[in-house]
């Protein structure tokens, strides 16, 4: 299925993410179950799934690194589910200097500079590398769409780390 | 007063009909029933004058008592009378028992569920709560004059699959269609948005007798959008009572109490809390077997007893801010539901956690029914032109077991619903046409640290080498956040047939043996109600098969229009009989002869939904 048909939108990886939420609810607006509650059996299904038909496409559109994956997928490129293991030493070396800024993070006395450090690092990086998937996928071509998968397997990282990150700050915080 | 209608032969009125809905609110420890009226959503009162309900249900060796009588009987015959089964809603037995300590009536192992042995034998929560939901339905028809087309039944946003499954089981034991399960913080934001008009993210804190839910919601244009949820399902003022005991027993030194002096240590309990609402200092009166005791307790005495639940509440909702991505000034107002919120702790600890007075000006006891009503009277269709959307979220995330006890999600909590999501298997042996998967809910790692909810075993897989088939499992959580699962085999194409076992609740077939079985139907009102539903289910198919080929006839050729226009006959003549299982055949039938027109159909309003918009337009 293609999500950017769906809502009627430009296959391409830059988004108006008002416009992806207001055409979400005019579909929601007319295939939600709550639309079909007084309907057969049969229409009552059929809404059920066509409404979580709409959710899913919402939720792969408005998040970048899902947007993009969709975006490859119907390029005839998959990387979902993929088991691959990453090799760049530079770039590996780079993810375990940020993993020890980390771990310092939870035993430092005072862990709010080391916290501001590390989120300023990872958002840096994130844009820098959000940047070079757009230029990517905007060129749309097979050795393009390589590179963004790259880019993409990259972008994971940084966003585990960022999820790792608030939870040390939650923690920090309570 | 209606002006009479009237119909030529064979055409219904049925469109232009007000039927009639109702909104439930099954309580912990109050149930209530309302309904829209004249444009107004209204609680129902029964011939006694009442429209709350304690949710208590006695047995005795003759009959079924339920609401106030029953609950007045609670100290005199604490075993047969079962108050707070909410709370036993989808449990394991084996889960209950660290509560045991509180339970006066003998709880029974039924197949690995909770149930109570009572004069009249086991009975099972889903029955108890049934006893509920009749005796509500009943006081809506005969205030309103007629039988209920549907209701809408709330639960807490954080019940999760088996406590759903078990309240719609309920709900079908006591013979009601249930348009809806609705969550209690998305009714009560129902009940305020449309009263203000307001807008914005709103958090709707409800504290009830024996559960406590924290929502975040985004209301704007109608657009009721759940963006997080989160709370307990065994925290409530029941916990606040419990609490006064202890204290009690403290002042009185008794360590040990039977059932009817836990009773009636809980009702003085209660009439502590409720007048230390109110007033700052109390002189209370407990009588016991050996005299009355006399004491005397200071609001900030109950304050302490309480003050570790309470902190609980407030740490469950930080935790919900966070998963909603939101800071606490985001929040613009805060609702309170359910009766504990009238505890001044209650009240200041959320005011100063939100920073902001709360709002209270529809009673926290009947918002939710009347939130529940309102969505029932959209929903069984008296409201055509309705505006307001509900977009609510699964409360807990959903998972499978793999290797090592560990649990993989699927779903995971606050994603919208319905959703669907599907997982590939494959098999590890060569020949090998069976599967187990078990389906977890909850937040932990650990199969240990979640919640059974069912084992499927996949069969009939075609035979092939390890690692030939392909198995898709899709899981699929509706509207009302029941999931189900169905299986297919990639390269042929073959379903594979699904076992389920939930691991607490009850099959299809034991919810129908129940239904022959119950005390509320005699064996021959059974029949006809089996007969009625598929007559309703039949006319439902032929108005909208009907309506479908007046609209889209276009999409079929001349022959499949004859055989849709066949199948439509047929099943309009056999309506008519009284033979169900040929009613039913002949629905199966047509549902058949008409899925690839249904298709057709959804395929182009979906591509015609945002006609308005053309891609270029961005």
């Amino acid at each position: 299925m293609n999500y950017f048909q769906l809502f009627h939108l430009p296959a391409q990886f830059e988004l108006d993410l008002t416009e992806l939420g207001t055409r979400y609810l005019e579909l929601q607006r007319q295939f939600h179950p709550d639309k079909h509650a007084a309907g057969s059996e049969r229409d009552k299904l059929m809404a059920v799934q066509q409404a979580a038909n709409i959710n899913d496409a919402y939720h792969s559109l408005k998040q970048p690194l899902l947007r993009a994956e969709h975006l490859l997928a119907l390029r005839g490129l998959k990387i979902s589910n993929e088991q691959r293991s990453f090799m760049e030493p530079a770039f590996l070396m780079q993810q375990m200097e940020l993993r020890e800024l980390l771990a310092e993070i939870s035993e430092a006395a005072d862990p709010y500079p080391l916290i501001d450090e590390a989120d300023q690092q990872i958002q840096q990086q994130k844009k820098a590398l959000l940047r070079q998937l757009q230029a990517a996928l905007d060129a749309n071509s097979p050795e393009q769409d390589h590179q963004a998968a790259d880019i993409i397997r990259k972008l994971k990282f940084f966003f585990k780390l960022q999820q790792e990150l608030e939870l040390l700050e939650q923690q920090t915080q309570d | 007063m209606a002006l009479l209608q009237i119909a030529e032969p064979g055409q219904s009125a049925a469109p232009h009909q007000h039927k009639l809905a109702a909104g439930i609110d099954l309580g912990t420890t109050n149930s209530l029933v309302a309904t829209v009226r004249s444009g107004e959503a209204k609680t129902l009162f029964n011939a006694a004058g009442q429209d709350m309900v304690p949710s208590v249900v006695r047995y005795t060796a003759d009959k079924v008592i339920v609401g106030h009588a029953a609950a007045a009987d609670a100290v005199l015959d604490p075993h047969n009378t079962i108050v707070s089964v909410k709370r036993l809603m989808g449990r394991g037995f084996a889960e209950i028992n660290s509560d045991a300590e509180h339970i006066p009536y003998q709880l029974v192992d039924q197949s690995g569920l909770v149930a109570i042995n009572t004069i009249q034998g086991i009975k099972n929560p889903v029955e108890v709560s049934a006893e509920i939901l009749a005796t509500l339905a009943d006081t809506a028809s005969q205030t309103l004059g007629g039988e209920l087309t549907g209701v809408v039944i709330t639960v807490p946003a954080y019940f999760d699959d088996s406590q759903r499954q078990a309240t719609k089981d309920a709900a079908k034991l006591a013979g009601l269609n249930v348009l809806r399960l609705l969550n209690e913080p998305t009714a009560a934001a129902l009940a305020y948005g449309l009263d203000s008009g307001q807008e914005g993210v709103v958090a709707v804190y409800d504290l009830g007798g024996g559960t406590f839910d924290i929502s975040i919601l985004r209301l704007k244009r109608g657009v009721f959008e759940v963006l997080a949820t989160g709370g307990d399902s065994a925290l409530g003022g029941d916990d606040f009572d419990h609490a006064l005991v202890s204290w009690l027993q403290q002042q009185t030194g008794q360590s040990t109490l039977s059932h009817s002096e836990l009773r009636q240590y809980l009702v003085t309990a209660r009439q502590i809390k409720e007048n230390l609402s109110a007033i700052e200092q109390l002189d209370f009166v407990l009588p016991l077997a050996s005299g009355e005791f006399k004491g005397q307790i200071s609001r900030a005495d109950f304050d302490a007893l309480i003050q570790p639940l309470v902190r609980k509440t407030i740490r469950a909702c930080k935790q919900v801010l966070r998963d909603a991505g939101l800071d606490i000034e985001a929040i613009q107002q805060v609702v309170m539901v359910g009766g504990s919120t009238r505890v001044p702790l209650v009240r200041s600890a959320v005011a100063e956690f939100f920073a902001t007075e709360p709002l209270t000006s529809i009673d926290p006891d009947k918002v939710v029914a009347i939130g529940a009503a309102i969505q029932a009277n959209v929903l069984v269709g008296n409201k055509s032109d309705h505006d307001t959307l509900l977009l609510d979220v699964i409360p807990l995330s959903l998972g499978l077991e793999t290797m090592g006890g560990l649990v993989e999600k699927i779903i995971p909590r606050n994603t919208v619903i319905p959703v669907a999501r599907a997982q590939e298997f494959t098999t590890f042996k060569d020949g090998q046409t069976a599967m187990a998967i078990h389906v977890l809910q909850g937040e932990r790692e650990l199969v240990d640290a979640c919640r059974s909810l069912a084992r499927f075993n996949l069969t009939n897989i075609p035979a092939m080498a390890a690692g030939g088939a392909h198995i898709r499992v899709t899981f699929q959580v509706d509207a009302d956040g029941l999931l189900s699962v169905t299986a297919q085999e990639k390269s042929t194409g073959v379903s594979a047939s699904i076992q389920v076992k939930p691991s607490y609740g009850l099959s299809d077939d034991q919810v129908a043996t129940m239904i022959q079985s119950s005390m509320l139907y005699a064996k021959q009102d059974m029949q006809l109600r089996l007969l009625k539903e598929q007559q309703v289910e039949a006319e439902r198919v032929l108005e909208a098969v009907t309506a479908a080929l007046n609209a889209d006839a276009a999409l079929l050729s001349d022959a499949e229009k004859l055989n849709v226009e066949q199948a439509l006959a047929e099943l309009a003549k056999v309506k008519q009989g009284d033979n169900t299982a040929a009613i039913k055949a002949a629905i199966e039938h047509t549902n058949h002869i008409t899925d690839e027109f249904a298709a057709r159909r959804m395929d182009i309003s979906i591509r015609s939904a945002l006609q308005g918009h053309k891609v270029d337009e961005v």
